[in-house]
């Protein structure tokens, strides 16, 4: 699960909501596939077309808060997003992408230094964030051994069958 | 400990636990909806295990049935094949179904000091019976179909401190708007609220709609003490066995927020947040609007209906407005008819549905075009929640938007 990731940086402000990340009206079904291409829509039309695998997305403080739909965080690792970077994250959506594999960095104030189009260098085993384009670099908090685990495993089934 | 440790130490097998420790507890209720219950079934089948009780999980199909289109009703069916496979004590089909956090407190399926977990954010309702419930999303409720468990950080509390009793007209949506317009839809964020202080001022109804709004402000669960009034509510509704829980003396506390409620106004949550509050007699301008929805799981109950009952009886809705009432449980619905309210809505010109999550998220029933604005008693009025992206949604009371019905604008009287 730890990976060395490089990518460019799709940047949020405060508050991204489930209902922004994935709209309701998509809940009808939960296939990756379909969340991805309605991602972010009411935002950023832009985001489901263009963005690459690889690519980060970077938000402000309780990114992910409103509804419990882990359809948000599969939506974003669908889109080809392998991390991704706030200030803080809502809490059930914390659980949802650690649960699915999807690594969630906090970083508090430091994301004002982070903009869109920068490129992003992460080890996510470290909590490391380099940015490649100003040369600044950040360490996230680091997460509970047990959460660690959860993530090591890639997600709450593997962690839980392999117990 | 505060209520939330105490509840969270008994289902751990612990004498105390403090905040910041990562527990295993065991559950004893597990909720899923037509939403979020489909893909928690997928993992659930990845895992190879029976259900840990077939009479501790509850699948309601709620959000999008009676099914609105074909995709929504492979959920329903998806829903419905699991609760029969594995013999599900507590699934309803359409017509015996409600609102998820209407019908569990109403049935008498979550009570005091029990723990749930809920694939639905809004799960913290059950706080207001003295249980901690919590949202979670799919792949946890997977894992506590299969086991019985789940793992919980024990959070920090907030105490909200109530002072004195309601000013007319104030509801338990007040005092939560009120709330998260002070501390901020992140102000209780990885926390735990507490209420303590003037609780018997605020009735069962009241405290299901504040601790079922404790997520806008990011928090965990939103608990209240067992008094008079919670055990009048659950006695006779609780079929299996409950132990109330009440804090200690020497319980620790984050910190402190104090609401004087004979001092609250009634308010509304402009868009795109639940923290954007203003008193309704602040507002200058006009806010003209096309829509008033009244229902949902914070405000479906009869108590709430009775509130816009009163304000609409006898009165019409304004020409340029749709007002829809959803009862948020059959039960409801038929109370609502026997004392005549569901008459009053009719003849004021409302449409009233069958219950559904329906509008709150979007669904259906109520859908907004461009530039529309509602005002509404749900939950969320984020960006594009009710419908297209460029309407608003305005959060208010049951008696404010009855009010802001009749006029056609947001409105705290009938003039």
């Amino acid at each position: 699960m730890a990976a060395i990731l490089e990518g460019k940086v799709w940047r949020y402000g405060d508050n991204i909501d489930t209902d922004v990340i994935i709209p309701a009206r998509y809940l009808n079904s939960f296939d990756p596939k379909d969340l991805a291409a309605h991602c972010m829509e009411d935002i950023d039309e832009t985001f489901s077309k263009n963005v690459e695998n690889g690519d980060i997305i970077v938000g402000g403080k309780n990114f992910g808060c409103g509804s419990s739909r882990e359809h948000a965080p599969v939506a974003i690792k669908a889109s080809g997003v392998p991390v991704v970077i706030a200030a803080s994250f809502a809490r059930i959506f914390y659980r949802n992408g650690i649960n699915i594999g999807l690594p969630l960095l906090e970083i508090g104030d430091d994301v004002e230094k982070i903009k869109a189009g920068h490129k992003l260098k992460v080890d996510t085993a470290t909590g490391v964030i380099e940015n490649l384009t100003t040369g600044d670099t950040f360490k996230a908090q680091a997460m509970p051994d047990f959460v660690e685990e959860i993530a090591k495993a890639g997600g709450l089934i593997n962690y839980i069958k392999n117990r | 400990m505060n209520i939330s440790e105490k509840i969270l130490a008994r289902h751990a097998g612990r004498d105390k636990v403090v905040p910041g420790e990562i527990v295993t507890c065991k559950l004893d209720m597990v909720l899923a909806n037509d939403v979020t219950a489909p893909p928690s079934i997928k993992e659930f089948e990845k895992i190879g295990k029976p259900v840990f009780d077939n009479e501790k999980i509850a699948l309601i199909p709620d959000h999008f049935q009676p099914a609105k289109d074909i995709k929504s009703a492979d959920l329903a069916k998806a829903v419905r094949d699991f609760s029969k496979k594995h013999n599900l004590k507590y699934y309803f089909e359409a017509g015996r179904v409600g609102i998820e956090h209407v019908i569990l407190p109403e049935m008498g399926i979550v009570g005091p000091g029990m723990l749930t977990i809920g694939a639905d954010s809004h799960t913290c309702t059950y706080g207001a019976v003295n249980g901690f419930s919590t949202g979670v999303g799919t792949t946890d409720l997977a894992v506590a179909m299969a086991t019985g468990e789940a793992w919980f950080k024990v959070p920090e509390t907030i105490e909200v401190r109530l002072k004195g009793e309601k000013a007319p007209h104030i509801t338990g949506k007040d005092v939560i708007l009120y709330l998260i317009g002070e501390i901020g839809v992140d102000g209780a964020l990885y926390q735990a609220l507490e209420f303590t202080g003037d609780v018997k001022s605020l009735t069962m109804t009241d405290r299901l709609t504040i601790s079922n709004m404790a997520i806008e402000a990011g928090a965990k669960n939103g608990v209240f003490p067992f008094d008079e009034i919670t055990k009048e509510y659950v006695e006779g509704r609780v079929q299996v066995p409950y132990e109330p829980v009440n804090p200690d003396a020497d319980a620790k506390y984050v910190r402190t927020v104090e609401i004087d409620l004979s001092k609250l106004r009634p308010v509304v949550a402009f868009p795109h947040l639940p923290e954007n509050t203003k008193a309704v007699a602040d507002i200058k301008d006009d806010i003209k609007i096309q829509q008033v929805v009244i229902g949902s799981c914070t405000n479906g109950r009869l108590e709430d209906l009775q509130i816009a009952a009163e304000v609409l009886k006898g009165k019409k809705i304004h020409d340029d407005v749709r007002c829809i009432v959803i009862p948020g449980s059959q039960w409801v619905y038929k109370e609502a008819m026997r004392l005549g309210y569901v008459d009053a809505f009719i003849d004021a010109g409302c449409v009233v549905s069958c219950p559904t999550c329906g509008p709150c998220l979007g669904g259906y029933m109520g859908i907004l075009s461009a530039g529309e604005r509602c005002v509404s008693t749900t939950n969320r009025n984020f960006r594009g929640r009710m419908g297209h992206v460029d309407s608003e949604v305005y959060l208010a009371s049951p008696y404010t938007a009855a009010c802001s019905a009749i006029m056609g604008k947001i409105a705290e009287e009938v003039r």
